[in-house]
């Protein structure tokens, strides 16, 4: 019998599993997938937002302005890319200031620190790529840029290394209550029972819910285009640079990421399959034309990839969040922006509760800090030499555009929830995330991961599941 | 701290014939760096024949062409290390390399010659939408796969780009038990060699469509299939002619890139043409001791000629290191219709060459043309060309008189006159 059992591993269940860690408590996650942050967690703007865009009162305000103080401890305690780089919000017409002025007092009533209407000249001073048609715009300073898989899988990491099991290619494909107590049956037929279920699964947590929980659940997946630009690009904005939402639509956001990549998107279209995460011409050429309005010196020529993020839009427009009317069983769910940066909030709230229902002690071996796998790309070349010497391993170059070494490839696939495909190595190193996306490193990563897994390379997957790199040895 | 005269950057082609050639012109204290674990470069994954008709008047594999210059390099002992990537190139040449046993060292080098070759364009660059599982590579990687690994990418293919990886690509898998169900182009013509075309596509036909693209790639996990559709003359996707190919595998042959990131770091200026640097007719770059050649400099169609760019640029590196470099007037080179680049781009008024060779690519499909070297309007060389295409590199050699014809001039044009398109 588990004391909880939390459905899903994107960055609210790591993070709820994490904040349980801190208690002595039998915990098991559950993920359909086959690492941490394979869903909404790993494809999105990776923003972590003021806060002054949910209604006041409501828990997306709540948690968001809360989650985002916490970030710059957190990204210390558990060692993933945070940085806060400010936000703003571009008024391309002076008809509009209004509307301006409306979502600073929002701000205010939700309690966002920093806020300031600026004018265009003085926003071009900030952002000197900016469009010269901005004429004013609203600054938020505590808007930060965080790498969202990165935190996910700091969180989970953390989590595994105090106590909690991470089971992979569960499914859950049922959920009843008996007796008290929950069972939990998956797709390969293993059955879990547990005192407590916390549903954390994403765009489809309502499928979840309604398994057992009388209040039916509607969450449409809402998909977003993203375009990635090459670093040399990154030069374009410092701030994330979001334009007001106007009639003639909600528009795109142009941002740096941690890494110094430039970010433009999402679009938002409903769609019925909540696997489809496929990206279409005409909604990539809607961002670029879109994100050209705030910078219009962005190049097609610096496009690195493209990608597509579900948000998990629930009926109701709000976070989910909180015991259900069937005892025990928790939903964290509707988690859509600004999920993320509510993430770290939402996490010690759900986290607190089920302890308290537990009636949990705390875990007196409990390892609070992370320490991140080395970044040699982003080492002086002191710290360089003391890492190679330490491991040879670090002295081998895998993928070079992002300039990652076998260490740390080699680190990736050993720590605890650790890397078993090339996605998972890309979103814990780097390695195939840069300008030649993965034309040179794909066979030598291939080849470490067969290496370490004790896999033959026709075994290794892009992502899991069916999705082999190669279909066989050659004749 | 280590010093070094010249630091050769990319064991490759061109890095292994720098290197041979400096040492011919008296260079005894030379470094090539090479990130992988053997020389050669990117020969070694080209097992196919072709190599060396021009060089050696033999048919050789890559493998075989670039054994010829790694015996060569052996046998006059110059210094290399493998696995040794070089991560930073200062304005001040200062070469920054790590590997395994020698953990991070830094050369100053008296001259770097910069041979670190291309890379391919990824599936973001051109834009494709569609999902995103396993199944898409670039042509270059499904050849590594094949030719060095031992594995077989897929069973079903289609290949977007004809350049002439891609159409190596439809041949090998082809011999390994795939079906390639189409090569399709979007432009009107192929940017690789006829040869290629006619020895690895039409020998097992395998259709090529021009005027088409992927517009869409289906499957989740893994490609299941792709759509592709004709283009208009503005190169837009016509959805009405759209059609779904079934395939477990997309092979993209879309592009090479030279790799200039090592460049950009120590200043040297780059053309947008070719991405490569604009070198001048002793292949130095804007920045005094870097040189380039090779597919680093602009992506050649034969490595006989990235061979003879290469032996020319290692043998002006041992020149600037013995003498400096020439504080002479530079005449630039102008390109115009049809003919898209030049290199060398621009030449030293005091140079004394023999011969000199300029390469070129053209913008189009051209027919009955004369490629025309004019210095301030009057002609100086004419090369008449049945057909020029742009997967052909064109070719040209003046002698010294022409060459000083050229630099007293004040304007170099090079163009295609007469024909069509």
């Amino acid at each position: 019998m588990k004391d909880v059992i939390i459905i899903g591993s994107g960055v609210i269940g790591s993070g709820i599993a994490r904040e349980l860690s801190r208690y002595s408590a039998d915990i098991v996650v559950l993920e359909k997938g086959d690492d941490v942050s394979v869903g909404t967690s790993k494809a999105n703007s990776g923003i972590v937002h003021a806060g002054f865009d949910a209604v006041p009162g409501s828990n997306k305000a709540k948690y968001n302005v809360a989650g985002n103080k916490m970030f710059d401890e957190l990204s210390k305690t558990l060692d993933f890319p945070f940085r806060r780089n400010g936000s703003m919000v571009l008024c391309f017409d002076s008809a509009d200031i209004g509307a301006l002025q409306q979502l600073y007092d929002k701000g205010v009533a939700n309690g966002v620190e920093k806020l300031s209407v600026i004018t265009g000249e003085e926003a071009r001073k900030i952002e000197p790529h900016l469009s010269d048609k901005v004429v004013a715009c609203l600054l938020a300073e505590t808007g930060g840029i965080v790498s969202p898989y990165e935190l996910n899988i700091a969180y989970a990491e953390n989590a595994a290394v105090n106590g909690v099991k991470f089971e992979f290619c569960k499914k859950v494909t049922n959920v009843s209550k008996k007796d008290g107590t929950f069972e939990v049956t998956c797709a390969d037929g293993s059955v879990y029972h547990g005192r407590t279920v916390i549903n954390c699964a994403g765009v489809h947590a309502d499928e979840i819910n309604n398994m057992v929980c009388p209040e039916k659940m509607h969450i449409v997946a809402r998909k977003g285009d993203y375009i990635l630009m090459d670093k040399t690009a990154g030069y374009l904005a410092d701030h994330t640079l979001f334009q007001l939402p106007t009639k003639m639509g909600k528009g795109v956001l142009v941002t740096p990421t941690t890494h110094g990549n430039i970010l433009i998107g999402p679009t938002a279209v409903d769609v019925e399959d909540k696997d489809n995460v496929s990206t279409s011409l005409e909604q990539l050429n809607i961002v670029f034309d879109k994100a050209s309005l705030t910078v219009p010196e962005l190049s097609r020529r610096t496009i690195i990839t493209q990608f597509s993020g579900l948000r998990a839009h629930e009926d109701c427009d709000d976070f989910i969040i909180g015991e259900s009317s069937v005892e025990g069983f928790y939903n964290v769910a509707g988690i859509e922006s600004p999920g993320l940066s509510a993430s770290p909030a939402i996490a010690t709230e759900i986290a607190g509760q089920v302890a308290t229902k537990l009636q949990l002690k705390l875990n007196s071996h409990f390892t609070e800090t992370r320490k991140g796998i080395p970044h040699f790309a982003t080492m002086s070349n002191t710290e360089r030499q003391k890492l190679i010497d330490s491991n040879p391993l670090y002295g081998k170059i895998v993928c070079r555009c992002e300039m990652v070494t076998e260490g740390e490839i080699v680190s990736a696939i050993r720590r605890p929830v650790g890397a078993k495909d090339l996605d998972g190595i890309k979103r814990r190193t780097r390695a195939g995330m840069g300008r030649c996306q993965a034309g040179f490193c794909t066979a030598r990563v291939m080849q470490i991961l067969a290496r370490e897994l004790g896999e033959d390379m026709a075994d290794v997957t892009k992502c899991g599941g069916e999705s082999f790199i190669v279909e066989g040895r050659t004749k | 701290m280590i010093a070094k005269n010249l630091v050769i950057v990319g064991g490759g082609p061109a890095g292994l014939a720098a290197a041979k050639s400096a040492y011919d012109c008296g260079e005894r204290d030379i470094l090539i760096l090479e990130r992988e674990s053997e020389l050669g470069g990117i020969l070694n994954q080209c097992i196919h024949n072709g190599f060396g008709l021009h060089t050696f008047k033999e048919e050789l594999t890559g493998p075989e062409y670039a054994a010829r210059y790694i015996d060569e390099v052996k046998k006059r002992n110059i210094e290399y290390k493998l696995s040794s990537t070089v991560i930073d190139i200062s304005s001040d040449k200062v070469v920054t390399y790590v590997n395994s046993t020698d953990g991070l060292v830094q050369v100053k080098a008296k001259a770097v010659v910069l041979a670190c070759g291309c890379r391919e364009r990824p599936r973001g660059a051109i834009n494709i939408a569609g999902m995103r599982g396993a199944g898409v590579f670039s042509a270059g990687t499904a050849q590594k796969l094949v030719n060095i690994e031992g594995y077989l990418p897929g069973k079903e293919v289609v290949i977007l780009g004809s350049g002439d990886i891609g159409l190596i690509m439809a041949r090998r898998m082809t011999f390994e038990g795939a079906k390639v169900k189409a090569v399709v182009e979007l432009m009107p013509y192929s940017s690789g060699l006829n040869r290629n075309i006619v020895q690895c596509l039409n020998d097992f036909d395998i259709p090529l469509m021009f005027s088409h693209t992927v517009i869409d790639i289906k499957g989740k996990d893994r490609v299941e299939g792709v759509v592709i559709a004709e283009v208009d003359d503005k190169l837009r996707p016509m959805p009405e002619t759209a059609q779904f190919i079934k395939c477990d595998t997309l092979l993209l042959s879309v592009g090479l890139l030279p790799e200039n990131e090592l460049a950009k770091n120590a200043s040297v200026a780059l053309s947008p043409v070719t991405g490569g640097a604009e070198v001048d007719d002793t292949m130095m770059t804007n920045v005094e001791g870097i040189f380039q050649c090779g597919n680093v400099l602009h992506v050649h169609d034969l490595v006989d000629f990235v061979s003879q760019e290469s032996e020319n640029a290692g043998a002006c590196a041992v020149k600037y290191i013995n003498e400096g470099a020439e504080k002479c007037e530079q005449v630039t080179i102008k390109c115009t219709k049809g003919v898209r680049y030049c290199v060398p781009h621009k030449l030293n008024c005091d140079d004394n060459f023999q011969s000199l060779n300029f390469k070129m690519r053209v913008g189009n499909v051209y027919k009955k043309v004369e490629l025309t070297v004019t210095a301030d309007g009057v002609k100086v060389y004419g090369k008449k060309r049945p057909v020029v295409t742009p997967g052909e590199m064109e070719n040209i050699t003046l002698n010294s008189q022409q060459i000083e014809q050229l630099k007293k001039a004040k304007e170099i044009v090079i163009s295609l006159e007469g024909g069509q398109q």
